[in-house]
């Protein structure tokens, strides 16, 4: 399983890619795996740099804006096109979309 | 204290240790990340913007009434409200989740520590940790019965919020979890964050269970998902147990695993398909910058809560000299206590609150269940119950009277008075009148009056019961005793 702990350095090995392609449910060849292990790792060796900067006592940032979350009144102000919602679907009827069964 | 609940094993008793994870749909017009509506029932997919439906390029932009509604929670669960929080994204794979993940809060909710207080039989009380609240997105409906191969999807429920509130694994029964839900939803209905109505998926449980013998360290636990009615979740956590009881007892051990309960078969089983549903990737939404709560806002939400549950039921038993019993049935529904009150107050100090009490529990609680109806659909008024009370109060009617009297309130919706003068129900106080009565009655039974006059008390009943019916239920009963005595014994 793979687990980020948050902490790097960290290399991925080629069960844990694979393990994530499945979990994004993309279809990766066997003989694509070991290229994508190479390509992922060269990724976050690259991000790694960033641990090289001391953020002792520096508060985490998430905008740097300085924008709040903007937050809107409680209306209704949308929805009423199920047509326009579904356009897309490959399959369906009533207003539904239909996908292949999922059963417990 | 009662009996603490046990499983008996083969090898000794077992205790239980129960949380829960109760998903607690937020009342509000929209939904928590965008404008469309969240009524139930509505025509498929007729509530969903493109939002909801997860397409390319839409921001979330997040309801300023739902985060009141979980600060709201969070303070009548006496928590602590966190001023920083932060949405994450949780990723799964689901035909219901259009985004491929739920955005939800993992390690800033906005919620924190709290505490529900338990109201359990025999006036014992027990307090169960709230570990946290956070807000979150519902999902989307799948429907599987409509066709042979496939499942419909209506996103209507898809990004209508949730509120999840985790409890501390400190329940310790099937009971001490009923009430808790119970509890929690009456919270939750006073303070109107969540109408708690399990039936509609409004309020849904996913239940932790483990075993362990007293005094251990807690065991490995199973998590059975959705449970949706007080009564399977008892159900679900009875058999739940006795299954991990019988593994750990045969020399296995239990694996860490979604379960589902089965209704029909009163059983739970592993979900298969969520073995490795559980990576679930968190990582804080780059579409929502943190939520940054100002005090004066949750000061102000502290000041507008209603008067709670806990803090009611203590008024009720000082004010109006309840037994904690009659106090918790008024209590349990802000709508039946404020009724209650109504009742009460609307004699100016002349109507007797125990008297009330009974009246609205035993009569028309029992008359309402018994046709089906809610408070709401009451035919009998606060006020017009009050003024069957007063009658009674006023020696208009007797109490027995009274109960006939009801039920033709709750018939036809007329007031006591106007039944009482058209029934000529009238209660008979006229000494000479009542007098008559006795005297016919003692004659017709001069045997049983000489029986009683030779030491057979009981009889004295049968006089009254006598009298009472020859006067169609009219005299006054205290007056019917009194001259009874006289004659009989003097």
């Amino acid at each position: 399983m793979f687990v980020w702990n948050g902490l790097y350095p960290m290399s991925l090995d080629k069960a844990t890619v694979a393990s994530i392609a499945t979990l994004a449910r993309l279809r990766v060849p066997e003989d694509r795996l070991e290229p994508m292990v190479a390509d992922l790792n060269a990724i976050l060796g690259f991000v790694e740099q960033l641990n090289q900067v001391d953020t002792d006592g520096v508060e985490p940032l998430a905008s740097v804006t300085g924008h709040s979350l903007p937050q809107r009144e409680d209306a209704v102000t949308d929805g009423g096109y199920p047509d326009r919602v579904t356009a897309n679907a490959p399959d369906g009827g009533n207003g539904f979309y239909a996908v292949p069964k999922v059963v417990e | 204290m009662s009996e603490p609940y046990r499983i008996q094993g083969e090898t000794g008793a077992w205790e239980v240790v129960i949380g829960l994870e109760v998903h607690a749909q937020v009342i509000s017009k929209s939904k928590l990340f965008s404008g469309s509506a969240t009524t139930f029932g509505a025509g498929a997919n007729t509530q969903v913007s493109l939002v909801d439906a997860a397409m390319p390029g839409m921001l979330p932009v997040i309801n300023r009434e739902c985060v009141d509604q979980a600060v709201r929670t969070g303070l009548a669960l006496e928590a602590k409200i966190n001023p920083v929080s932060v949405f994450d994204r949780k990723n799964y794979f689901y035909a219901d989740l259009p985004q491929g993940y739920q955005i939800s809060q993992y390690e800033q909710p906005i919620v924190g520590e709290g505490v529900v207080h338990l109201d359990l039989p025999d006036s014992e009380t027990k307090e169960v940790g709230i570990e946290r609240l956070h807000l979150e997105q519902d999902a989307g409906k799948s429907l599987h019965d409509q066709h042979p191969s496939k499942s419909y999807i209506d996103l209507n429920r898809s990004g209508v919020a949730l509120m999840e509130i985790v409890s501390k694994p400190d329940l310790r029964s099937p009971e001490d979890t009923a009430a808790y839900i119970k509890k929690l939803r009456s919270i939750l209905r006073y303070i109107g964050t969540c109408d708690g109505n399990m039936q509609e998926g409004s309020m849904r449980c996913d239940v932790n269970v483990s075993v362990r013998k007293p005094g251990d360290e807690y065991g490995t636990r199973c998590e059975i998902k959705n449970v949706n009615s007080i009564r399977f979740v008892q159900q679900a956590i009875e058999y739940e147990a006795r299954r991990q009881v019988e593994v750990l007892e045969e020399g296995g051990s239990i694996k860490q695993e979604t379960r589902l309960f089965d209704a029909n078969r009163g059983e739970t089983r592993s979900m298969r398909s969520k073995e490795d549903a559980h990576d679930y990737r968190y990582f804080p939404d780059p579409d929502l910058l943190p939520l940054k709560l100002d005090p004066a806002r949750v000061e102000a939400l502290k000041a507008a809560l209603p008067e709670l549950p806990d803090v009611k039921k203590a008024r009720f038993i000082a004010e109006y000299g309840l037994s904690v019993y009659d106090a918790s049935s008024l209590i349990e529904e802000r709508a039946i206590a404020d009724w209650y009150e109504a009742l009460v107050k609307g004699g100016n100090g002349k109507r007797d609150p125990k008297i009330a009490a009974n009246w609205t529990i035993s009569e028309l609680f029992g008359a309402l269940n018994k046709a089906g109806f809610d408070l709401a659909d009451s035919p009998v008024s606060a006020d017009a119950l009050g003024g069957l009370i007063d009658l009674i109060g006023d020696g208009t009617i007797s109490g027995r009277i009274a109960k006939d009297v009801f039920a033709e309130m709750f018939e036809t919706g007329k007031d006591a008075a106007a039944i009482v003068e058209e029934k000529g129900l009238r209660q008979v106080s006229d000494t000479g009148a009542i007098e008559a009565i006795v005297d016919a009655v003692l004659a017709e039974n001069q045997d049983k009056v000489a029986e009683f006059r030779s030491g057979k008390d009981k009889l004295f009943g049968f006089f009254v019961g006598q009298t009472m019916k020859r006067s169609g239920g009219k005299a006054n009963p205290g007056m019917v005793n009194e001259l009874l005595k006289a004659k009989l014994t003097g």
